[in-house]
Order: structure tokens, then sequence, then C-alpha cells
């Protein structure tokens, strides 16, 4: 996994609260077995009509969204079904971060394992951000601050395992493979 | 409960800097979460580290009309077609027992770990799908991962975690009659909201549970993560063991007399606290429906849509063509799906049989049956449930996950209204544009017949 240590970016605000995995990608765009190409389905049903045309109210169809690699959505991003597809299809679109008020579970985990960064904002930020779309924000892992316009920073948790791969590039499975010793010895003792 | 099971399978307890390595007991796996996750170990040189703990079947893609799962007829989907297929190719590489689409043990993963008797008490158990959470019924810890996540067990048979905070449900008194296991969780998860239960395992206690079979118990189970819980669990009981003892994978003679007393440990000891804890009354609900876009927007049969000015809510409204301060009983049905890890069981098709049994299809209605497992189905063929359901103007089909979210073409068309016995009524979840009304069984059944949503205490049983 490549390392993730700063984001400069402008953002795109999708305000709605709840937004399911199913949105994020609907599950009839989870049949392919490669992990690439996802970001074109990214949305599809908010972004397209029923004719395939891009629906130029969507945040991500509007000409400033072009670039952005931070997302700042609304509060339980992420809820629904584990489909990891749905980090995959985010960063296939070209986001590096996505910015709420609090992540669902497994979401919040399926991004960090693939280096897509939760950021998890106080309510009034977030409301800034919401309020604000379309401005340069920078997000430093090191520090897990985030820079507002004005030179605000906010700090923002992270764990520190999280912090340590990110910044390292440092992918789980190796880490995991690396105990292979204590697990043996665990298995030993349970069968 | 949650800590005794968590203790017992760390393997590396964790640290201020790192995370626990868990061992975990047994991995279910299906067709749609693992693609990917078998190319990683192929480009890294890594085998399964335990095939002995792993199985695979296929649910979420594979069709259910009998002549496209049994006549030869090709899967219409191409790519589905395709991932069936590789999941073919990666079991048979990395020597992982499956069940493939013509097995008769096939079904609906979260059907079939506890039909085989390999969800058990104290196990660590994980699916690359969110209603692992299902197998939590018998007091197992069981929780849903992503595909990366996926491709950790396969190769280690570990996952690296932080441990959950506990959230303790208790369910006074009991259930009334005509009330259900499906009421039960929707009215939860309408308490706590659909965020409720974020960085918790829940535990669900009382009375009202411990009433519960095996078939109401995982029902609740599975949709603890609709209350954003990756985990719910319940503590074993005889009923636990009752119902494993028929299994064939569970132990045997002096293993089983050994595993009861092993599992009799399992329930949480008098006085444990919890991080957070509510109560509820059981004898209070009524029949739930759901109304809105996410499983949390729920309401009484009996009650109204309620109102709000919450730009949100009015976008789930309008999506769902519905009003504020319509009755929720009435509302126009098109379609009724009967079938799901959440209400697929024999109990649950039995319970709508009931309702259906000497009645027909409102005109216009669609009703698709769909059993959880191979083994379902032939149950229930065994009791004549098909014939309750085909005479009534249903369909009857072959097992798997179906119209819940429509990945094999079992699909709700825009704009229909669906009585759904499944987990989410996410937009598009059944279909685009399709608009999903999460119900118990008998509550589709009834809705079916009158093709309005209804209260099935006003039919009486058959």
């Amino acid at each position: 996994m490549p390392a993730v240590t700063q984001i400069r970016s402008r953002t795109v605000a999708l305000p709605a609260t709840n937004i399911d995995t199913d949105q994020i990608i609907p599950a009839r765009f989870l049949t392919s077995t490669s992990k690439a190409g996802f970001g074109k389905h990214l949305f599809a049903d908010w972004r397209y009509d029923a004719s395939g045309n891009a629906k130029p109210d969507f945040a991500l169809n509007k000409p400033d969204a072009k670039g952005a690699a931070i997302l700042v959505a609304g509060r339980n991003i992420g809820c629904g079904s584990s489909r990891e597809h749905a980090p995959w299809a985010l960063q296939d679109f070209g986001f590096a971060a996505v910015i709420s008020t609090e992540f669902a579970d497994i979401f919040r985990t399926n991004c960090l394992k693939n280096g897509l960064l939760p950021v998890l904002l106080d309510e009034k930020t977030h409301a800034w951000l919401l309020d604000h779309p379309n401005i340069e924000v920078t997000i430093d892992v090191a520090s897990t601050t985030l820079t507002l316009p004005d030179g605000t920073k906010v700090n923002f948790p992270l764990e520190g395992f999280a912090k340590y791969c990110l910044l390292n590039g440092v992918d789980e499975l190796g880490f995991l493979l690396s105990k292979s010793e204590a697990i043996a010895a665990y298995e030993r003792v349970h069968r | 409960m949650f800590e005794k099971v968590w203790e017992n399978h760390v393997v590396v307890p964790e640290t201020a800097d790192t995370p626990a390595v868990l061992f975990i007991d047994l991995h279910l796996t299906h067709e749609v979460t693992t693609p990917q996750a078998y190319t990683e170990l192929r480009s890294r040189g890594l085998r399964l580290r335990r095939p002995d703990l792993t199985l695979a079947t296929m649910d979420h893609s594979t069709p259910t009309r009998t002549e496209q799962v049994f006549g030869g007829v090709p899967i219409a989907v191409d790519s589905a077609a395709k991932q069936v297929q590789q999941l073919e190719i990666n079991a048979n590489e990395f020597g992982v027992e499956l069940f493939n689409l013509q097995d008769s043990r096939r079904g609906i993963v979260h059907i079939i770990g506890p039909e085989l008797g390999i969800t058990q008490p104290g196990k660590t158990i994980v699916c690359g799908d969110s209603h692992t959470s299902t197998h939590g019924a018998f007091g197992a810890l069981a929780f849903g991962i992503g595909t990366t996540e996926v491709g950790h067990v396969l190769a280690t048979q570990c996952l690296l975690q932080r441990k959950p905070k506990t959230f303790a449900i208790n369910v006074v008194n009991k259930l009334p009659t005509g009330v259900t296991a499906k009421d039960l969780i929707l009215a939860i998860i309408g308490k706590i909201g659909v965020s409720g239960g974020t960085g918790y395992v829940l535990e669900y206690r009382g009375p009202a549970i411990e009433a519960m079979s095996m078939d109401e118990r995982m029902t609740i189970c599975n949709m603890s993560i609709e209350a954003g819980a990756r985990a719910g669990m319940i503590a074993p009981d005889a009923t636990t063991f009752d119902y494993l003892k028929a299994t064939p994978r569970a132990p045997k003679g002096a293993d089983w007399d050994a595993a009861v007393a092993r599992w009799s440990q399992l329930p949480t000891d008098p006085g444990a606290t919890f991080d957070r804890s509510i109560e509820i009354d059981a004898a209070t609900l009524v029949p739930m429906v759901t109304y809105g876009t996410h499983p949390g927007m729920v309401a009484p049969v009996t009650g109204n849509v309620p109102a709000s000015g919450d730009a949100v809510f009015e976008k789930a409204l309008a999506y769902m063509g519905l009003k504020a301060g319509e009755p929720i009983r009435d509302v126009p049905v098109n379609n009724v799906f009967l079938g799901s890890c959440t209400n697929g069981r024999l109990s649950d098709l039995r319970r709508a049989a009931g309702v259906l049994r000497g009645h027909k299809l409102a005109a216009g209605v669609k009703m698709l049956v769909v059993p959880g497992s191979q083994a379902v189905k032939r149950a229930a063929e065994a009791e004549g449930l098909d014939q309750v359901f085909k005479s009534a103007g249903a369909e009857w089909r072959e097992s798997g996950c179906s119209m819940c979210l429509g990945m094999n073409g079992d699909l709700v068309p825009a704009g229909h209204y669906s009585v759904s016995t499944s987990n989410r009524n996410f937009e598009g979840r059944q279909g685009q544009g399709a608009r999903t009304l999460l119900a118990s069984p008998e509550t589709a059944a009834a809705s079916a017949i009158r093709g309005r949503v209804t209260d099935p205490r006003e039919f009486v049983p058959n």
C-alpha cells in the first residue's frame, strides 16, 4: 500500500446523513472479480438518470468537483453492507479522504485497509465544511490535523496503529504474517 | 459473554500501539467478496492457512429459477456466471470445501452455518458479509468483514482487532400474539437508531429473548448491523443445545457432553456490567413496518407516517412516494418478497403459509418465495408449504439471497412497493427506484392477500 502523509485538495460535499454502501456502489456492480474500475459506478443511482445521463445538480457532476480528492459527507457514512467495493469505488473516482462526524464500523475499517483516510471531525467544523464546499483544505496524517483556508487547524482522532500503517505504507497482512509463530502456538493449545 | 469469547481468542494482546491479534474459528465465504482476496494471496505466493476452518457457498449472485440452477440454462448475467466460476476455481486451487450451485447443502451463508451445526457457542465467526451477526444467536462472536480482511483470515486465520464496547438490550415481558422477532428488532433499531450500536457488541437478553426459538434469535441478531453494531449475541441455553444436537456437524458422544459443559460457562455472569444498556417492554409492541429508506425509519402498522422538517427525511419520503400523516396500513403493495438471511428459515415460511393458506394474492400482486437454503426448501416441500404458496399465486424458487439485494436479477421494478422480509430498505436495494417496506413474514403474507400493507393480526392463521 502506498504511504499517505498529506492530502491537499478541494472538497466535495454530500450532506445527506446515513449514506449507505448500497448508494456508494449499488449491488448490481458487485459481480466483478477485480478491484479496479468501480469509480464509474460510484453513486450510480444518484449520479445518473434512468437513461444513463449525468444529473447536473448532483455534487459530483458539477464542474468544480473535478479533481477534488476530499469528500465531506453527512453523519454515519458507510452504513449497511460490508462491501469493500465502496472504498474501492471512492478511490477509483479520485477520493483520498472522507470527512464525516460518524463512520460506520466496517466501512471505516475498509477505508483504512486501502489508504482512504477517514477523518472524524467535530460537528461545528463539519457543518462549516458542508456550508462551504469546493474550498481547499490540507489534511496532515502525522499531526492528525485538518487545516482550513484561514489557517485554523482542527485535530481528528486516528488510532496509532492505523496512523503508523498509513504513514509508512505498511500493509497489515505483512504484520499479521510476522505473528505466525504466535498463531501456531495458539493453534497447538486450542485444538 | 462477549468478554469471555474475546479473551479465549486473543493470540497477541492489544497494546496502546497495536490492536489484538484475534483467532478466527470459522470463516464462511461466498462468491462476491472473496475473488480479490484470492488474487492477493496468489500474488504473494500465500496458501490458505486453515482449510478445515473455511467453508464456501454461493448465494448472492446465483439464480433462483430451477431451470437455471439445475436445468443447464446459463446464468442470465454473464459477470455473475463468471463470479460463480471463479469461486469454483479458487476453492479448488486453495482446497476449500465448496457447496456449488447444485449441491443439496447449498444456501445463504448465514442459513447453512447453523443448519450444519458449525455455528457454535463461543466461536469467533467471520464472513465477508455484514449479516454475519446472525450467528451471534448461538453465543458466538460473529461479525462481517471486508475483502482485505477476508484475505487476512485466509492467510493467517487471524484478524487485527480493537476490542469493542458492550451494549445490553434487555427485553422484558413477552411478545404479544402476532408480534414477532422481526417486529422486535425493527422496534429496537427504531429506538436506538441506525448508528446507535456503532462501536458496540449488542447482547440481547431478558424473558422475551429467552422464550424465543433459534430461528427467532437469528432474526434478531441478523439485524444488529442495521443498528450499526457489527455483532449481536444471545446467551446459549437449552434451546441452543437442542437445536445444535440435531445438526450433522455438531460434536457427538463424549465430545458433545464436553462441549455443552463448556458452552454453559459462556453466559454473562450475574452482576457483570455493560458499557451501555436499554430496556424494551415486549408486551407493548405491535407489528412494525418501515416507511423510509433505512431500517430506523419504522412505525407500528397501526400508526401513521411521521412528520419531520429534516431535508433528508423529506427526500426519503419523496423516494417512497409517501406523505407525513398517511396511515401505514393501506399503503399499496405491488410486490412481496419472502426470504433472506433474516426471514428465510423454515419457521418463517411456516408462519407466512399459515396466514396465506386458503387465500389468493390480491390482483396485481407478485410474490416471490425464496427459501434460505436447499435444506429449508426440501423441508418446506415435505410439509406442503410450497403448495400453499403456489395455490395462493406466489412463485416458489431455489434458495439464495435473491430479491434482498437483486444481484441475481430478481428485482422489484422502479416505483413499485415491495413488502419484504429482508433487512434493508435502502434506496434501490431491491432494484433501481424500488420502494421497500420491511416487515415480518406474517405482515408480508397478510399484505399480499389484501394488496395493501396489512396488520397480520386481522387474519387468523389456518
